[in-house]
């Protein structure tokens, strides 16, 4: 009688494997941040349906491989990530078990953002007493508008490749984003061009990418190491260290704890400015362009 | 039996065929990706301009082009004036050159340890009630070296990955956990593992000791599987293409692993079916669910026991053992993110029939008989993260053996006390948890536990301080 059971189950499951046939209609994207779910978005319209795995609120290295995300996983033709190791907590297992054989590393539905990039803080040699590095370098490549250009530009191309049907389609919304994004770029480098120099404290080495963008001077991060929260006695040195060369704000993105960055703030007389880090931090970053009106928004409030 | 066994293998092969990859297809579709790719590029020369051009501004401003810093201890280096606007050059193009060590697969190890101290003997841990299982209890007193667990893993090409755990015992002994290939290339839902694997029924089956949240196995997987069942066979899952998560799966095995036995015979011995049902309550709650049924069959599967005068006999049991397991897990944390709170609500309810034969004092007088049993254990635990890299946890173990049905006995032939470790019993057991983590890779933890599972009642009081260390790539874990 078991033996009769395993035997129909396997034989249910090939009717299952031939009856599921795929059904062409909107390209399924499969973001691991909001910030690739807004950029995929823009760039495919209506020809594309995109369920982001994460939210502005969580820590995207510290993921869970949640059975939604398997199920997400399974059924994408397509997964836009970050890369550089930020989501290698859980996206292995995702490929893995999806049994989905579009979104492995190296074919064209697996789509890596960070690589495309020149990135930061490439160590020259890395090791874990330093902390949760990235050996490939800070994968956190969202907040410079130059970065997200040159993504977008290889996402559009992707998405033609992916859905040939509709190649012209989407390099129209490309150019169109491109022109959109280099105008919006103009602006907020104008409008950013008070805070060239001034002095900040970041949490994690997330706002690498923004600093070295508008040329803020990042003086400190209150994580000793990447990954570490800070202890008493290093928050105490900070302050310090930091009495010399105060910085005019402190740096904090949305899914931070804000503790430690108050603490510090009441001891150096530095305001904490909260960011959005990614789409939907804020209220006011609805998508890409608003993550980054907001970002420069806040900062120069903060600076004044 | 004998030949019809191998029909969910063949049905698994025949499907893996039916799978298989087809070609990329060339055709009018590679103009249009040509074109859009050239556009790509046209886009990217754009960018490029704009950033030159940017550049040439921030220049004549007097601003120093600095490269960017190139920093693994950002705090401790004296702080490097950034460039406005600078950052957007393409990744430049790796270095070339052959580097015979670029394939090497991922490395990891974990090291753990305990420190038991235990009021009761752990020589003479057994829970009463059950045919016992070759791994119960905490182990021995005082300190002791645990598992040291290698793993390498890679993909091998396209079409399949693979991945060995050895564990290196505290005995200089090794042995492999698991050594399994996993099929990446079949396509709609389907993946097929073969080799040794441990089997996807229940929830913490799955899962290997360094992520568990207790030092020690639950005791219904320590007496129903001798800790964790690892099949030699194949294994088929199936994922749905649904919104939430449905999965699917079988599998067939030696049995050579406990309940089983390894047996002289081409027959498989181990068939095992499951289900897992999951998905987000909000965007911070996820639950899955899972059912799974077992079917595992031993042949003279000898244990130990003492017969009705205090002396030691080796009895053994032939038959099949048949189990259910219902499981379900909880996870929340606030907005999804564990960094700073997380709760894991986890437990798992077992059922298990056995029937065959037992034979009593298999080295003298050799007397069999029927045996049925129906039995019955869970366990529920509950880990809340109180604060940044402190967790805490309860677990409640219960076991319910029942009143086996032991021919021997119901027959006259012998009395119930000459298989003492089969009287009825219904051992628990309650433990708490603390442990800290500082850092992804390290884990200190403390656990206590009153344990009540031997024959005489006595509870045994045990104090385990552990710790695990991650060396070598960075793992990815199952929910």
């Amino acid at each position: 009688m078991p033996r009769l059971t395993s035997r129909l189950s396997v034989l249910s499951l090939a009717w299952l494997c031939l009856a599921t046939a795929p059904a062409q209609a909107a390209l399924k994207v499969l973001a691991t941040t909001p910030d690739w779910a807004s950029l995929t978005s823009e760039l495919g319209g209506d020809k594309v349906n995109v369920y982001t795995a994460t939210s502005a609120f969580q820590d995207v290295h510290r993921v869970d491989a949640k059975p939604s995300l398997v199920a997400r996983a399974r059924t994408a033709d397509l997964v836009v990530a970050t890369g550089a190791d930020l989501e290698i907590g859980w996206m292995p297992v995702l490929q893995q078990d999806s049994g989905n054989t579009k979104i492995q590393p190296g074919s064209p539905g697996y789509f890596e953002a960070a690589p495309l990039v020149h990135l930061l803080e490439v160590p020259s040699a890395v090791d874990r007493s330093m902390g949760d590095i990235h050996p490939l370098g800070n994968p956190h490549v969202t907040l410079n508008p130059h970065n997200i250009a040159i993504i977008a530009a290889a996402l559009s191309a992707r998405l033609a490749q992916l859905d040939p049907s509709n190649a012209a389609l989407y390099q129209q919304r490309g150019a169109d984003f491109q022109k959109r994004w280099t105008t919006a770029t103009a602006k907020w480098e104008t409008e950013a061009a008070p805070l060239r120099g001034v002095g900040v404290v970041v949490i994690h080495r997330d706002q690498a990418y923004l600093c070295n963008w508008l040329g803020l001077k990042e003086l400190a991060a209150i994580e000793p190491k990447p990954g570490v929260p800070p202890s008493a006695g290093y928050l105490a040195e900070l302050v310090t260290r930091l009495a010399a060369t105060p910085p005019k704000i402190i740096l904090r993105s949305a899914y931070n704890d804000p503790k430690a960055a108050d603490w510090l703030s009441e001891r150096i007389h530095a305001p904490v400015v909260l960011l959005p880090y990614s789409v939907g931090g804020t209220p006011e970053a609805k998508d890409l362009f608003g993550l980054f009106d907001d970002t420069v928004n806040r900062l120069l409030a903060a600076a004044k | 039996m004998g030949l019809g066994k191998f029909l969910p293998v063949v049905g698994a092969l025949v499907m893996a065929g039916l799978a298989c990859p087809r070609p990329v297809s060339a055709g009018p579709g590679e103009v249009a990706e040509l074109k859009a790719e050239l556009e790509a590029l046209k886009a990217n020369t754009a960018a490029l301009e704009t950033r030159i051009k940017q550049l040439e501004a921030a220049t004549a401003s007097a601003l120093p082009p600095t490269s960017p810093a190139v920093a693994a201890h950002p705090a401790a280096e004296p702080p490097v004036p950034a460039p406005a606007f600078p950052e957007a050059a393409p990744a430049p193009p790796a270095a070339k050159g052959s580097n015979p060590t670029a394939f090497n697969p991922a490395i990891s190890m974990i090291l753990t340890g305990n420190y038991a101290a235990l009021s009761e003997d752990p020589n003479t841990y057994r829970v009463a009630g059950f045919i016992p299982s070759p791994k119960e209890g905490p182990g021995p007193r005082s300190f002791n070296l645990g598992e040291s667990e290698l793993t390498v893993a890679s993909n091998v090409d396209p079409y399949f990955f693979a991945q060995v755990t050895a564990s290196i015992h505290g005995d200089d002994s090794i042995s492999v956990e698991e050594a399994f290939f996993k099929t990446s290339a079949l396509s709609n839902g389907f993946t097929v593992k073969g080799g040794r694997f441990f089997s996807g029924t229940g929830y913490l089956n799955e899962i290997h000791s360094h992520n568990w949240d207790f030092v020690d196995q639950p005791l219904v997987y320590q007496v129903f599987f001798g800790g964790q069942l690892a099949q030699d066979g194949a294994q088929l899952r199936w994922v749905a293409p649904t919104d939430y998560f449905l999965e699917f799966g079988g599998e067939v095995g030696s049995g050579r692993a406990f309940p089983g036995t390894q047996r002289d015979s081409n027959a498989l011995a181990s068939d095992a079916l499951f289900a897992h049902l999951g998905n987000d309550i909000g965007d911070s709650t996820s639950w899955r669910l899972g059912i799974s049924w077992l079917d595992q069959r031993s042949t003279d599967r000898a244990y130990s026991d003492f017969d009705q005068f205090g002396a030691p006999v080796t009895d053994a049991f032939t038959g099949a053992a048949k189990t259910w397991i219902v499981d379900g897990t909880l996870k929340w944390a606030p907005h999804g993110d564990p960094t700073l709170h997380q709760l894991k609500l986890q437990g798992e309810y077992m059922h298990r029939a056995e029937s065959g034969a037992l034979a009593f004092d298999t080295l003298g007088g050799n007397l069999s008989g029927a045996y049925d049993s129906s039995q019955s254990g869970w366990y529920l635990q509950a880990v809340y993260g109180f604060m940044q890299r402190w967790r805490a946890g309860l677990r409640y173990d219960s076991m319910d053996s029942r009143h086996p049905n032991i021919g021997l006995v119901s027959s006259g032939v012998l009395p119930l006390n000459a298989f003492p470790s089969l009287l009825p019993a219904t051992p628990d057991r309650a433990t708490i948890m603390v442990d800290w983590s500082l850092s992804e890779f390290s884990r200190l933890r403390a656990q206590f536990a009153w344990d009540q599972v031997r024959a005489d009642n006595e509870h045994d009081r045990q104090l385990l301080l552990q710790y695990i260390f991650a060396i070598g790539a960075h793992g990815a874990h199952k929910f």
